[in-house]
């Protein structure tokens, strides 16, 4: 760390990092490498207390803060190597975001397999957290679209690891625990447009809406809707969903069929570095919850919108995170298997009568699991929603709900987690024993290590 | 790890059988804590005191740890960090003494004032640096209200934790930057052993209160907490009371 002269550049310094929930903040030397081989010094001097990398802190907890140790981040490995047009396939650095990959493959015609609700993560973090977008129910999470990546392991080689391999699968969705990603192959989508064809309709409570989703979901590529948390009694879960598909280029008005694949995603200016505490309070959030529903059209068909407006509402306002104040947010994202209805409704139940203060929760099905050992989709119904951190007694609720998923085989988002308990998680995941024992023989001093890994032992 | 609330996995105690202490230890194990260590001089109330957390669920070891042995604390503390990650460190160690007796055997308020605060000092500081290795962590001292302004009835006790209060405020903005918080804690008149038998100031409180607001303050990444809230104000009032009006309250 200190003695690791050699690597210690200018870009280089002790920093506090938090993930984007802005909790639990704690210092690690960040380092900044420009190359893979960089990046493999690093690895191979980073000190007793290892090394994780780090994307764009898009993560919401700690999974990608490393106290004491070293944080590598990987936004300075930010080159596409290669796009094939033709078969739609690009090469890039992990530290590629997937807003770049836009800009880029956009106007050649090919789309990200899997885009989150921001497109400011890299790809890979998109493979350590395995994420997932609203086409999860028809094309799974982002890693089953990686027809290779290159690892850098503890010992500072660097390994090609193919789908269907151990190391692979448990990379996919590992948080970063078994290597550092230094590139991938990503196969794309073919798009003709760069708009979407959306049709909103709205659904008057979480009866209504399951009906909706599951009768014709898989009509529609994209999938999502947002459930209004706050409404109690015979309104409880009413929400608006929004599902489309890429707009085919004769859906265009004449004018835009000229310019089809532009993509100019708009941003308002951030939020400001300072906010005050409890902004968002139930008052708050009610009323915009209640707009938002009211304003969503009944039914409508067919609208286009552009990709940023459809995808990442959000990343239109630069730190939104920042709302929250000082003592930042958690969120709070599970799923549970199809046959769980009970489980979800019970949840949502729950959730609606302690009043969380939430914007934006959204339910979505997930389709056929992902082979990642960690990764977090199973076939089932996934809710996440933000709650501010300074809820009272907001950690004894969120463990009962715990309790409540775990009661019913579902499980917990790693990628969003901040807080759950260590042998919680275990009992979610299967897969966790087998992962760790191929970390251990991987990476026997534990060089790669996160705060996340120390909180859960991963 | 600390989780999204502060809540520690490990805690070290100084003053392992501190009633204040192991209020704040019983609330935490009940919320994320497993492993809690409790350092204090060998006894059989420390021994008790590791059973009934242990019986909570948690997973206790108990040090031998004397604060006026000031030079042994780099050693006996250093041992504790070797062994794993130390989440939250609680000064809670502390000697009342007797004024009245204090103030005619000035050794006796010498030991007042060397186990308060030479001893803290000494303790926190070896905390202080192991915490800021691991990058991350907290220093939760507990002053009190009596070192806020000095009083006639109890000045001896009141100094020595007016300069515990300064050295913590001090260290906790030496500290940071790197990761580790440190927070006072400034409870008024707690109902424990140490105050049984005295009479009770307005504002009373209790053990349990004072974990919670300690809890509540890890949450917040509070650097000062009063316990109860309002002293807060009352004290912010009674430090600009001119000293020869103060030397007439009853306080």
């Amino acid at each position: 760390m200190a003695d690791n002269t050699t690597l210690t550049t200018e870009a280089d310094s002790f920093a506090s990092v938090t993930g984007w929930g802005r909790t639990a903040p704690t210092t690690a030397l960040v380092e900044r490498p420009r190359t893979y081989e960089e990046a493999a010094a690093a690895v191979r001097g980073c000190g007793a207390r290892g090394s994780i990398a780090r994307g764009l802190g898009r993560a919401y907890g700690d999974a990608a803060q490393n106290a004491g140790g070293s944080v590598l981040d990987m936004t300075g490995l930010d080159r596409i190597r290669s796009v094939d047009a033709d078969a739609g396939i690009v090469v890039c650095d992990a530290g590629v975001s997937l807003h770049r990959l836009m800009e880029v493959l956009l106007p050649l015609g090919w789309f990200v397999p899997v885009t989150p609700g921001t497109r400011y993560v890299t790809v890979g973090g998109a493979i350590g957290a395995d994420i997932h977008g609203k086409n999860h129910h028809v094309s799974g999470g982002f890693s089953r679209h990686v027809r290779s990546l290159r690892l850098l392991l503890a010992d500072g080689e660097v390994r090609e690891v193919l789908p269907g391999t151990e190391l692979f699968d448990a990379t996919a969705g590992g948080m970063g625990l078994t290597g550092v990603i230094l590139s991938a192959t990503v196969q794309l989508l073919p798009v003709e447009t760069s708009l979407m064809s959306v049709d909103t309709e709205r659904a008057t409570d979480l009866d209504d809406l399951m009906t909706r989703l599951t009768e014709t979901d898989h009509l529609y590529r994209y999938s999502v809707a947002w459930i209004d948390l706050l409404a109690k009694g015979a309104s409880m879960g009413r929400s608006v969903l929004t599902r489309g598909d890429h707009a085919p280029l004769d859906e265009l008005p004449a004018r835009a069929r000229r310019h089809p694949l532009t993509f100019r995603p708009g941003q308002f200016p951030g939020a400001p570095s300072f906010v005050p505490e409890g902004l968002l309070g139930r008052k708050s959030v009610g009323l915009f919850n209640e707009l938002w529903y009211r304003r969503a059209p009944r039914s409508r068909v067919g609208e286009l919108q552009k990709i940023s407006t459809f995808f990442h509402p959000l990343d239109g306002v630069p730190h939104w995170n920042r709302i929250y104040g000082r003592s930042g947010f958690v969120q709070y994202q599970f799923v549970v298997p199809y046959g769980q209805e009970e489980a979800l409704r019970r949840i949502v139940g729950r959730i609606s009568r302690r009043g969380c203060p939430s914007f934006l929760a959204v339910l979505k099905r997930f389709g056929d699991g992902d082979p990642g050992w960690l990764s977090f989709p199973v076939p089932g119904w996934t809710l996440a929603l933000d709650i501010p951190a300074n809820m009272p007694r907001l950690g004894t609720f969120l463990d009962e709900l715990d309790e409540e998923v775990c009661a019913a085989e579902g499980r917990l988002y790693l990628a969003k987690d901040s807080r759950v308990r260590p042998e919680t998680l275990a009992a979610m995941y299967p897969k966790l024993d087998a992962f760790r024992a191929l970390r251990a023989e991987l990476d026997p001093h534990g060089v790669f290590t996160s705060d996340l890994s120390r909180r859960l032992a991963l | 790890m600390k989780d999204a609330f502060g809540t520690p996995q490990s805690l070290l105690v100084l003053g392992g059988t501190s009633e204040i202490g192991l209020a704040t230890a019983r609330r935490l194990v009940a919320r994320r804590t497993r492993t809690v260590w409790l350092a204090g001089r060998p006894s059989p109330a420390l021994d008790a005191a590791a059973g009934q957390l242990r019986d909570l669920g948690a997973e206790v070891h108990t040090v031998p740890f004397d604060a006026l042995d000031s030079a042994s604390h780099e050693e006996v503390l250093g041992k504790v960090f070797t062994e794993g990650d130390i989440d939250m460190v609680l000064i809670a160690f502390g000697l009342l003494g007797d004024q009245a007796r204090d103030e005619a055997e000035p050794m006796a308020a010498v030991r007042v004032a060397q186990t308060n605060y030479t001893g803290a000092v000494s303790a926190g500081l070896v905390c202080a640096n192991a915490l800021q290795s691991q990058g991350h962590g907290s220093l939760v001292v507990l002053s009190s209200v009596a070192g806020e302004r000095a009083r006639r009835a109890n000045f001896i006790y009141g100094s020595s934790k007016a300069g515990l209060d300064a050295f913590t405020q001090g260290l906790g903005d030496a500290l940071h930057g790197t990761g580790v918080h440190v927070m006072v804690v400034r409870p008024g008149f707690v109902r424990t052993k140490m105050t049984e038998g005295m009479e009770e100031a307005p504002l009373a409180t209790t053990p349990e209160a004072v974990a919670e607001a300690i809890e509540a303050g890890l949450r917040r990444r509070a650097e000062v907490v009063w316990v109860p809230g309002a002293l807060r104000a009352v004290m912010s009032a009674l430090r600009h009371v001119p000293r020869p009006l103060f030397r007439r309250l009853p306080v």
